[in-house]
């Protein structure tokens, strides 16, 4: 029993802390201190037990009981442990750097640091999911706390226009989930996932129905990772929200709607799945077939549209969308080597990608200046530290080596070819090639071109100014011992 | 720890150890540079001296495991070819840096550190013999040469380093997209290593017979693409005459002097190496647009008013020639070829720290500006003089062996089995002549029109030591290239033989292909 109860401490902490911290709030109002160490305290933990149930999961405890304590609702593998561990790095990372943030606007609440505890409870009940409806449960948590999050800074109107647009579109593309799910439960005649798969495998489920909620699944899971052509309320959500959370929806969002859809893909599309002989089968080929379109034309579309952009914020936006149809390649190879390899890039992606957009937080000011691609004129000049970690970030965006980023991209490329996707590898080449004119036309503002503003004349030594050299020397180490963090992913699966 | 390991990492070490020094004491800066750049070509010289020339494969192997998963690892080593090269970027470089001390004069560290870093990445390329690693130091040196264009460079910098990138990189992509599927065909199909994946060049070299002509042509392509760019062949050459003509002098030195050869050294070590068969297959074609380029690089050498784009469009000119003897897939073609790409290093390197020279004195390289300079700067006339003729081709200098060898290849080459490849690019070099004597008699000779010109001082002792050395070897490629030559030899007749085996095995039909193939079929 205890092994078992041990496993569920870290989606238990989060849930109680959560609640915990609210309660706080409410008793001693004032203090914006408590909700603030409160959580860091809550996701250091949290963290701290998914990184021993990782462990636990790779020494081979049976971790059967604790599925049972949950009804089997959840699970407690490997995979789930990653996940939690990298939402809780993510969500740490956000609350280190908000403090700082949230002060130069003066808007720091408590209700942020709540908020953050229930978006990573949602995301690791994503994560944890052996059920259609804790899945359910996970994404609308998280969602919901998404568009509270991105309206956050009430007095500006971009970010309640984000709020809206993005709770308007959500709710939509629930309803696609939620559809889906329904389906899926008709044509099977279950809501766990193996049992699902067992009835695709064994051919009993309604072919029809099955393709038909797939599809809208397919649907639903590309909105909440921004994929083409779901991607549309991504780039003005992003830009019209606060940065950190931003930053946070754009991460740990992401990874979370990713491990959801690795968990769906493998329950739809079951490895080394063989029609022939069932009398109603599902068309895999057909479905994979659509995510490679999907995979192709988000990373299309979300380079080329990110070429025009003239704000760096809403360049890191468009970029994002690209990189979720990189990521989808790894559920498109649908092996072993594919997930691993969109786990390995979804951990390379967290930090860069979270650290671009603190270095973003740091020099805008007032929600909305300083944001164009003009105002980084000459900041190699006026901050050479940050200016340097900013073009490791775009470097690794852009997927040059011996930045983490190329890497990430390598194994991608490395799993679609393998399993014949080669066409997607060269969509994929030319999407990175158009990308790399956006990310090197930073550089070329902060090194080549110079200017007498004010940005980043003066800043203040804080924590997110530590945090970016945090993040960059991340992205360097796993560029130069991609090993090391490949073969952990690997004990995960 | 081999010499060849200590000569990779010295620049590293010395690029990270510039970032330790106050960046106000310039002096100390440029010294630190230069100095870690000569013990790199210190001991560079122990790995010329002892290589043995005669052995067959390549020498201070080391192979380290890096990435377990993939079977990537820090695989080095040498063979005759790569030594030359790996010798021209530990010369060149200190030169380079030596021109740095006159030509750049802002933010010095940020300077050194990119160069550098750039010679790190240079020497990883002419070492590397993991396709992974290659790719990895492929790609490390647009960085710094992208910083070094578009900070220290001329008016439209930033064009001409975004330029630079994106073209670099076009061609890299596709690479890397073959390099990954030669390793899952190799590793996985061909030999079912348990990773089902390798990047090991020599395993891959070994049975790159595996590979079916029809996906040969593909990989060919993709690894010529990235190959060609960085030559440049005609019409890939586009980014070069404003890379050239924007970089910083140093940039443009080690733009022409190393950087280059990357390509023409890819072409050898990976498309004739492991496709022998798309090889000959697309020897043609490509030594085609090689006389094209040859033909078409002189020709607008000739009307350009600009000094630095004249050497910058010959350097298209001159890599044509390198093209063309190494598809001429014979011994004397590539030996000529790998000759040719050590003395375009040396001689156009020198050409362009003769530009800066004037151009530092003067900030202009516009030659109507100048005329009759011969007679206030005799020596550096005379010098230039040399240089010049060295690229010309004139016998007795370096210029000509490798032109002379390339051309006889392609004369005798039974690949492009053809007389008129070579016939039109012998026309090229009198086209040299041409544009370069033109160039040298319309900036050195006649009056002293200019009044600004009259109080030019000659040499100073940073350019002589710049120079003389170049010189040296100018000259000593010319009287007696056996030195160099005979270093080559092995690894170039090893390659000859696995080729000639392939063109024999293709005539027999062993190697079944698709149609499209006039050219070995004669033979």
């Amino acid at each position: 029993m205890s092994s078992e109860f041990i496993l569920l401490l870290p989606l238990i902490i989060v849930a109680i802390m959560s609640v915990i911290s609210i309660l706080v709030d409410a008793i001693n109002p004032n203090s914006k201190n408590s909700g603030y160490y409160l959580s860091i305290i809550s996701i250091v933990a949290v963290g701290g037990f998914a990184l021993n149930n990782f462990y636990l999961n790779i020494s081979g405890i049976n971790l059967e009981g604790a599925n049972l304590i949950t009804s089997n609702m959840l699970t407690f593998g490997g995979f789930s442990a990653f996940f939690d561990l990298l939402f809780c790095v993510g969500a740490l990372l956000i609350i280190l750097n908000a403090r700082n943030y949230l002060d130069s606007v003066k808007t720091e609440l408590n209700e942020f640091y709540n908020l953050v505890l229930y978006a990573l409870a949602g995301m690791m009940i994503m994560a944890h999911s052996n059920h259609l409806l804790t899945l359910f449960i996970g994404i609308e948590l998280m969602s919901i706390t998404f568009y509270i999050m991105a309206g956050y800074f009430r007095f500006a109107a971009l970010s309640v226009e984000a709020s809206l647009k993005y709770f308007l579109l959500g709710a939509f593309s629930t309803g696609f989930l939620v559809y889906g799910m329904a389906m899926l439960y008709g044509s099977t005649g279950s809501m766990f996932f193996p049992e699902i798969t067992a009835a695709i495998v064994n051919g009993t489920a309604n072919s029809a129905y099955l393709m038909f909620g797939a599809a809208l699944m397919i649907m639903g899971l590309s909105f909440k990772s921004s994929a083409f052509p779901f991607h549309q309320w991504a780039p003005d959500v992003y830009s019209g929200a606060p940065t950190v959370v931003t930053a946070f929806m754009s991460t740990a969002g992401k990874a979370a709607a990713l491990s959801a859809f690795i968990i769906i893909a493998k329950t739809i599309i079951p490895m080394g799945f063989d029609p022939s002989g069932l009398e109603s089968a599902i068309n895999t080929d057909k479905l994979i077939t659509a995510i490679a379109a999907i995979s192709a034309l988000t990373m299309l579309v979300g380079n080329i549209t990110a070429l025009v952009q003239k704000n760096v914020k809403r360049m890191l936006a468009y970029s994002s969308v690209a990189h979720a149809g990189y990521m989808l390649m790894g559920i498109v190879a649908n092996t072993a080597a594919g997930w691993s390899a969109l786990m390995f890039y979804v951990v390379v992606y967290t930090f860069m990608q979270i650290g671009a957009f603190i270095i973003v937080g740091l020099l805008e000011r007032d929600t909305d200046k300083y944001l164009e691609y003009d105002d980084y004129a000459g900041l190699s000049k006026r901050q050479p530290a940050l200016a340097a970690i900013m073009a490791i970030f775009m470097f690794s965006l852009a997927g040059i080596p011996p930045m983490a980023g190329f890497f990430g991209k390598y194994y991608l490329f490395m799993s679609v070819i393998n399993t014949g996707h080669l066409w997607l590898a060269l969509v994929a080449v030319v999407s990175s090639i158009i990308s790399v004119v956006f990310y090197i036309g930073l550089i070329v503002k902060m090194y080549f071109t110079d200017s007498e503003d004010v940005l980043g004349k003066s800043l203040p030594w804080n924590a997110s100014r530590i945090l970016i050299f945090v993040t960059s020397a991340v992205v360097l180490i796993i560029g130069l011992n991609p090993g090391g963090m490949l073969s952990f992913i690997k004990s995960a699966l | 720890m081999t010499i060849l390991i200590a000569t990779l990492i010295i620049p590293l070490i010395g690029a990270f150890g510039v970032l330790f020094l106050n960046k106000d004491n310039r002096k100390l800066i440029e010294m630190f540079s230069l100095g870690t750049s000569l013990v790199a070509f210190l001991v560079s010289l122990g790995l010329f001296f002892s290589f043995n020339s005669n052995a067959e494969g390549f020498q201070f192997v080391t192979d380290v495991t890096w990435i377990p998963a993939i079977d990537a690892g820090f695989r080095v080593g040498l063979d005759g070819m790569s030594l030359l090269m790996v010798m021209l970027t530990t010369f060149i470089t200190p030169i380079a840096l030596l021109s740095s001390i006159n030509s750049i004069n802002k933010r010095h560290k940020e300077y050194y550190f990119m160069f550098l870093m750039l010679q790190f990445g240079m020497l990883g390329v002419f070492l590397s013999l993991d396709l992974f690693l290659f790719y990895i130091f492929w790609e490390i040196i647009l960085i710094p040469m992208y910083f070094i264009i578009g900070i220290w460079g001329g008016k439209d910098r930033i064009y001409a380093a975004v330029k630079f990138f994106v073209y670099t990189i076009v061609g890299s992509l596709f690479m890397l997209v073959a390099i990954v599927w030669l390793g899952l065909h190799i590793g996985g199909d061909v030999l079912s290593l348990p990773t089902g994946f390798t990047s090991d060049y020599l395993l891959i070299k070994q049975h790159s017979a595996a590979i079916a002509p029809d996906v040969q042509n593909w990989l060919f392509l993709a690894f010529a693409l990235s190959f060609l760019i960085k030559v440049p062949l005609f019409p890939l050459h586009t980014w070069l005459p404003d890379a050239h003509t924007m970089a910083p002098t140093p940039g443009s030195v080690i733009l022409a002097g190393v950087l280059l050869k990357m390509g023409t050294y890819g072409l050898i070590r990976f498309n004739l190496e492991l496709f022998p068969v798309s090889s000959i297959d697309w020897a043609g074609p490509i030594s085609f647009l090689a006389v094209v380029g040859i033909i078409y690089g002189a020709l607008v050498a000739l009307v350009q008013t600009d000094v630095k784009k004249i050497i910058a469009y010959s350097s298209v000119a001159h890599l044509g020639f390198v093209v063309l003897g190494i598809f001429a897939m014979n011994e004397t073609g590539i030996q000529g070829a790998i000759i040719q790409m050590v003395n375009h290093g040396l001689s156009t390197g020198a050409l362009f720290i003769c530009v800066g020279i004037i151009y530092e004195r003067r900030h202009t390289r516009e030659i109507s500006e100048f005329g009759g300079l011969a007679r206030v700067m005799p020596i550096y006339t005379i010098i230039f003089g040399i240089a010049m003729f060295a690229s010309v081709g004139l016998p007795g200098l370096n210029g000509f062996i490798g032109e002379f060898l390339t051309l006889l290849g392609a004369f005798t080459s039974t690949v492009l089995d053809n007389i008129w490849y070579a016939v039109v690019a012998t026309t090229g070099v009198i086209f040299a002549a041409c544009y370069l004597l033109w160039m040298f008699g319309r900036i050195m000779f006649g009056a002293l029109s200019n009044k600004e010109n009259e109080g030019l001082s000659d040499l100073n002792k940073t350019e002589w030591a710049m120079l003389v050395p170049l010189v040296i070897f100018i000259v000593w490629l010319g009287v007696y290239p056996n030195t160099f030559m005979s270093k080559s030899e092995t690894s170039t007749k090893q390659l000859v033989k696995k080729i000639e085996q392939v063109e024999l095995d293709l005539n027999n039909g062993t190697i079944n292909m698709e149609p499209k193939k006039e050219l070995t079929e004669n033979n």
